[in-house]
């Protein structure tokens, strides 16, 4: 086992890896830049090492700067965390020229299923299914009726030299494949100059469904149930979940057996996830392979039981799987919900800055995998992650009252967060249903805000808080107290027409 | 509201209405408010030129006029830090672009003026830095809380 391992990461992530290496004893060294001195991973690390200025380009993402950190520290093993150089295969291989063990797969394996195509053409070699469709465009239209009749319809007409919509028309049924043959054609032609077509059948609301793999040194392989993350905002995931609330046990087992088949022809080793579509009769389509830890790793660990960090470290380490896939066991389910720096009101721009006051919320069955704390500046270079509240319930049901009493707990001041979008998706009927798909959430915050219900008192509330924040501005000296109390004499409120259109937010 | 003090305990009135209010400050800018024996947690934050005060969730932009004019320069010594975004306190027009994108601004330094209700507001700055981006023309109509300015 390894005694010291070099964390080349940052926030959250870098503070869950120290925890993994405190429990086993492991010696934790980080990495810094001038923007995360003071930063919560460093504060708790047992050795850190500055490595530039805050530019990722210029710290975090220098591959010679983290080997040099690592031997400078002696560390046996590097812990690439997600995002920065997690998945770049030339880190992996430094980490081998320098004799360091990286803690996740090889560079082969990250090369063989990391890329898009690659993984995809790995996916067909193995038969697994993929979105039906062609691989190339289409010639005559003849051929694009025989086609769209042998996908099923819905289908869609795709532009092949470009996206974002442009020279895309849905197609229900055979009586419209004429006018979105010669309209998705004209508009790809005006749109990228290049008006071929492509077809692929039209998932309906599909849900993102991803299926965790382990494998190890010894060739075994395991998968660890699904994640269900098609809570997204512009295809960033906002809140995942575990298990998905439409998984079945016929489900489960056959998107576990395509995952593990797909893990073993890239000849995996260590945490990987294979990402699927899932429509909504059911039918599964391999979509892409990360070839890291995920950020939403903590639901698989509270319906599991398993640390899946201590396992990435023991598997680097030479050890076996301990367990196999029939002993993993599915209990409970887990909501997680990512806290960012950032403004709902200003289209979810990052809001940097200093945290001033903090509420982190506790109790049964909620965990925070933290990055920040009170009084420390969330820089601006960064992704503005401040960490992840997570919460498990004995069903999905208890899941989201916990989360949603919790989003209730949480507050910080000085720095805008998300956490108002959460109390809206909580209380959605949608959401609550499990009723959700991966333009769900796009959707749903087209619609305005509805007002809140709130106490006839809140206001009054309101206005002895500020009266409160005045006196303790202005009165110092006890003169100083009795003049203000005889002039503060009436404020403006400007909340009345806020609240009827506004985020409800922290 | 009016305020005033007896036997030690502070009694609240809006518009002449008696509240039944007990309000302390438990951590800074945060408050346990009793209105009638219901609980409420409200914070209050600097927002530019307004204050954010937030009850259950929901949150009002104020003003504190105050009758004596008791307003000092720099609302207490507390200059707002981190990148600041500059709001309008009412809906208006701007008549007037006082700063530029790139210009250091001082703190309390006016960034535009707003005219409403045929009274001209001047909007300032919360804190000394750079004039990072103006966001409004002249001329242009601006809803309470739309974002005016962001300061770095």
């Amino acid at each position: 086992m390894f005694k010291k391992i070099l964390i080349a990461n940052r926030g959250e992530i870098a503070v869950r890896i120290v925890r993994a290496c405190r429990e086993m004893g492991i010696r934790a060294a980080v990495v810094f830049s001038d923007a995360d001195r003071a930063s919560l991973h460093v504060r708790l690390a047992d050795e850190a090492y500055h490595i530039g200025p805050a530019p990722s380009r210029e710290s975090y993402l220098v591959i010679e700067k983290i080997i040099s950190a690592a031997q400078k520290a002696g560390a046996e093993a590097i812990h690439p965390g997600y995002g920065f150089l997690a998945e770049n295969p030339a880190l992996a291989r430094a980490c081998a020229s320098a004799r360091i063990r990286f803690i996740g797969p090889s560079a082969e394996a990250m090369e063989k299923m990391g890329s898009k195509t690659a993984a995809r053409q790995l996916a067909r070699a193995v038969g697994a299914p993929m979105v039906p469709g062609t691989l190339e465009s289409i010639a005559t239209f003849e051929e694009a009726l025989t086609t769209a009749r042998a996908i099923g319809f819905p289908v869609v007409f795709k532009a092949v030299a470009g996206g974002g919509g442009k020279g895309m028309r849905q197609i229900d049924d055979e009586g419209e494949m004429a006018a979105g043959w010669r309209d998705a054609s004209s508009e790809a032609l005006s749109a990228f100059g290049d008006g071929r077509l492509y077809l692929e059948k039209y998932l309906v609301r599909p849900r993102h469904i991803e299926i965790q793999v382990f494998g190890d040194h010894q060739g075994h392989m395991v998968h660890l149930g699904e994640r269900e993350c098609s809570v997204q905002r512009r295809h960033q995931k906002v809140i995942e979940e575990a298990p998905s609330p439409v998984m079945t046990p016929d489900l489960r087992r056959a998107m576990g057996e395509a995952a593990i088949k797909l893990a073993r022809a890239g000849q995996y080793t260590n945490a990987g996830t294979v990402e699927f579509m899932v429509d909504a009769d059911r039918n599964f389509y391999f979509l892409e392979v990360n070839t890291r830890l995920q950020v939403e790793h903590p639901v698989t660990e509270l319906v599991t039981s398993l640390d899946l960090v201590k396992l990435q470290i023991r598997i680097a380490s030479g050890e076996a799987l301990p367990f196999t896939t029939e002993d993993v066991r599915i209990e409970g389910h887990a909501i997680e919900c990512r806290i960012y720096a950032e403004d709902p009101e200003n289209n979810f721009a990052p809001s940097p800055g200093k945290i001033l006051e903090r509420r982190v919320p506790s109790g049964p069955g909620i965990r925070l995998d933290d990055g920040v704390y009170a009084g420390w500046t969330v820089p601006s270079e960064y992704d503005p992650l401040l960490g992840k509240l997570i919460a498990w319930g004995s069903n999905r049901s208890e899941a989201i009252s916990r989360m949603r009493r919790a989003v209730d707990e949480y507050y910080t001041t000085g720095i805008r967060t998300n956490l108002g979008l959460f109390r809206r998706i909580l209380d959605s009927r949608d959401f609550q249903a499990g009723a959700i798909y991966t333009r769900w959430l796009d959707e749903f915050l087209k619609i305005p805000p509805a007002g809140v219900a709130k106490s006839d008192h809140a206001l009054d509330a309101a206005a002895v808080a500020l009266a409160l924040w005045h006196l303790a501005q202005n009165g110092a000296s006890e003169n100083g107290k009795q003049a203000a109390l005889a002039g503060v004499s009436e404020w403006k409120n400007e909340g009345r027409r806020d609240q009827l259109s506004r985020f409800p937010r922290h | 509201m009016e305020i005033a003090e007896a036997q030690g305990k502070l009694n609240f009135a809006i518009d002449g209405r008696k509240l039944d209010a007990d309000g302390l400050e438990v951590a800074p800018g945060i408050y346990s408010i009793l209105i009638a024996g219901e609980c409420f947690e409200a914070r209050v934050e600097r927002q530019g030129a307004l204050l954010c005060v937030t009850v259950e969730g929901q949150e009002y932009s104020a003003e504190i006029i105050d009758s004596r004019r008791l307003r000092r320069g720099r609302g207490g010594g507390m200059e707002a830090e981190g990148r600041q975004q500059v709001r309008a306190p009412m809906p208006g027009k701007v008549i007037r672009v006082l700063a530029n994108a790139g210009n250091t601004i001082e703190a309390n330094k006016g960034i535009v003026v707003i005219e409403a209700m045929k009274m001209q507001n001047e909007v300032r700055s919360p804190k000394s830095g750079t004039v990072e981006q103006i966001l409004v023309t002249e001329g242009q109509a601006v809803n309470s809380g739309d974002v005016l300015a962001v300061i770095a």
